[in-house]
């Protein structure tokens, strides 16, 4: 305990005399999180929709209306032809084509059931895809709407119901930001967390400072907890730094509590900092360990979902993707922050996180040497 | 008296290449053995086998009655060790790294701040003690760092070139330093490149490629290679060496 106490002595002080460490923690963040959410805002306005009308019924025309007047969607074409419609998306005149069949407004009315047919255009996936999910919300919200209209008719107490096979937890039309914001803060942390902890054991394998605690009796776990618990704290203050400009610049406050995202960060960093102690003892060089963890993180962030939703990967890639820590943040992040879940909803992720942190820092341990 | 240090044997293969040959060797309780031989000899290498860092391809030893296979971390508890590059901290204040490795070491509190008065006082270096350690001139560091590895009153103290680029003045003090903890009944075993101090060590051993090529006090050294000086001695013996770089 006594030796724990003077390796933490050590190294807040060692940090908070490292000018570079220091901006890595608290600019790099502020920075990030200021424009990357920006950079990275997927949500597109003007996505061109191809109708084709079959019905031209009031319910189709209301439907019609409730698109367009999402501000989302440009009418680029309105037509009873599927082949015309078609014809728009293949000449990239569209990117989203809507068929409503003729017996819509019928079929809402009398079977309660109505099938719409949508079309998206592949060649700018990302604003097809992402116009189909607003497409699918608004739908949704239709739904609702002639739902309320029937009930309001006391002979009617069946509810009709368009079918839409999306499960949209997350409103993309409410506010982009509400879910690239969460997501760029784990990616924030996970790169602080890692870079940090596996820059610093090698730069005293460099310095040369590592072989005088090497041939001391320090104990292995001791000096790697040395290094865990200051870059831990750190971590909590970046994540808290964090979650204010969250809420300063993008008005996000977690429909769930602060306190469960808390709790799973706590473990999330005993995870990405152990994976950086376990770089750390494999390279032998900043420059290693840089390449390892820069490997590694490319792989974690562009497999965590946030850039692409981990339900449209293929089959191998989704089993990779649970091996991966971010994509666990990511989700609970988004869970808790967007659908307001609370630490049971996220019980799984809670025990897989506690297993990687053990893991990871179990092996860092066991592979650290103090005797070449 | 039983030896504090004893080698048989001991070797270290880095692949194909024997950095250290059957090398075998005794160090008395309270002897200042000096290990000598030209750049890339060995010396670093047999000396960290000593000090629990390194493992042995094959040979014995023990230190202060520790195997040098399996009892490495007993080793650490009962040596200091100031290796050959420095590794202080240098963004610590010479108070702050005293306090540091004496508390890693297990030093009460009192035996810290009492120890680091005594230490600072005898460096001379009351006006330097909260400036950080790598604004101190290299002189001035070697001391420290050498008082540091002694500070929690090892059985042997292992030294790795500690007077490597510092001037002659400052060294005469450094191997002052050195009589005054050999006193005080620690076991110095230490490597230098210069001949004059290893005229200071009551034995020395010199490496060849790997190998020690002549072990004994320096006027029985000087007897036998029917050499006027030490540097005579390593000069005979260090020609033939293949590895110098
Ligand atoms: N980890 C290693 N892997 C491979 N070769 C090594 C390793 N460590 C040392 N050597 C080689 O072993 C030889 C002995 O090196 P060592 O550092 O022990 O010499 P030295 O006597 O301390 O030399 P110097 O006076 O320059 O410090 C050198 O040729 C060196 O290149
Ligand atoms: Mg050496």
């Amino acid at each position: 305990m006594r030796t724990l106490k003077f390796l933490l002595q050590k190294e807040f002080r060692q940090i908070f005399r490292d000018p570079s460490i220091l901006r890595v923690i608290f600019i790099m963040p502020v920075i990030q999180l200021m424009i990357l959410p920006w950079a990275a805002d997927y949500e597109i306005k003007n996505i061109k929709l191809s109708v084709v009308d079959h019905d031209h019924s009031e319910y189709s025309r209301k439907l019609i209306n409730k698109i367009t007047a999402s501000g989302y969607f440009e009418l680029a074409d309105y037509s009873n032809s599927y082949k015309q419609a078609l014809h728009k998306v293949e000449h990239d005149e569209a990117d989203l084509m809507l068929e409503i069949p003729t017996s819509f407004e019928k079929d809402v009315v009398k079977e309660n059931k109505a099938k719409l047919f949508m079309a998206l255009n592949a060649i700018n996936g990302v604003k097809a895809n992402l116009g189909g999910a607003y497409l699918r919300t608004i739908i949704q919200d239709y739904n609702q709407e002639i739902r309320l209209e029937w009930l309001q008719m006391p002979r009617m107490n069946i509810e009709p119901t368009i079918q839409i096979t999306s499960s949209n937890w997350y409103n993309p039309l409410l506010n982009y930001k509400y879910f690239m914001v969460p997501g760029i803060l784990v990616i924030l942390l996970t790169m602080i967390g890692s870079n940090l902890a596996a820059i610093n054991i090698v730069k005293e394998k460099e310095i040369g400072t590592i072989e005088q605690i090497n041939v001391t009796p320090v104990k292995k776990y001791h000096f790697l907890l040395g290094k865990l618990v200051p870059f831990w704290i750190l971590g909590m203050v970046v994540l808290t730094l964090g979650l204010f400009i969250s809420w300063a610049v993008y008005g996000i406050i977690p429909l769930g509590s602060y306190l469960t995202i808390y709790a799973f960060a706590a473990v999330y960093l005993l995870t990405v900092l152990g994976l950086g102690l376990l770089i750390s003892t494999y390279a032998g060089t900043q420059q290693q360990a840089m390449l390892i963890s820069f490997f590694l993180m490319m792989i974690f962030i562009l497999m965590g979902g946030l850039y692409t939703s981990i339900d449209s990967m293929p089959h191998w890639a989704q089993i990779i993707t649970k091996f991966n820590p971010v994509s666990y943040f990511i989700d609970v992040m988004r869970m808790v922050v967007l659908k307001g879940s609370g630490f049971w909803d996220v019980r799984y992720h809670f025990i897989i996180m506690f297993t990687f942190a053990t893991v990871f820092n179990g092996w860092a341990i066991w592979h650290y040497r103090k005797t070449s | 008296m039983q030896a504090v240090i004893k080698a048989d044997k001991l070797s270290k293969h880095f692949g194909h290449f024997t950095a250290v040959n059957e090398i075998s060797f005794e160090v008395a309780p309270g002897e200042i053995f000096g290990f000598l031989g030209a750049n890339g000899a060995g010396k670093t290498t047999a000396m960290r086998m000593l000090c629990g860092l390194s493992i042995p391809t094959s040979g014995t030893a023990t230190v202060a009655g520790f195997d040098v296979y399996k009892q490495t971390e007993e080793i650490k508890k009962n040596i200091g060790y100031m290796s050959q590059k420095f590794s202080l901290y240098e963004d610590l204040t010479v108070l702050e790294n005293i306090r540091f490795y004496g508390g890693i070491y297990g030093l009460s509190d009192r035996d810290l701040q009492q120890k680091s008065e005594t230490l600072i006082t005898r460096l001379n270096l009351q006006n330097e003690a909260k400036k950080l350690v790598g604004s101190l001139p290299l002189g001035w560091k070697q001391k420290l760092s050498f008082s540091v590895a002694v500070l929690h009153e090892p059985k042997i103290v292992f030294l790795d070139e500690p007077t490597g680029g510092v001037d002659p003045v400052t060294r005469r003090q450094f191997w002052d330093l050195i009589y005054e903890v050999a006193d005080r009944g620690i076991t110095v075993f230490v490597t230098t490149h210069y001949m004059d101090e290893a005229e200071y060590c009551n034995r020395v051993s010199i490496m060849v490629d790997g190998s020690i090529e002549a072990l004994d006090t320096p006027p029985k050294l000087k007897q036998q290679f029917s050499a006027n000086s030490m540097d005579e001695v390593f000069y005979e013996l260090a020609r033939g060496a293949k590895r110098s770089e």
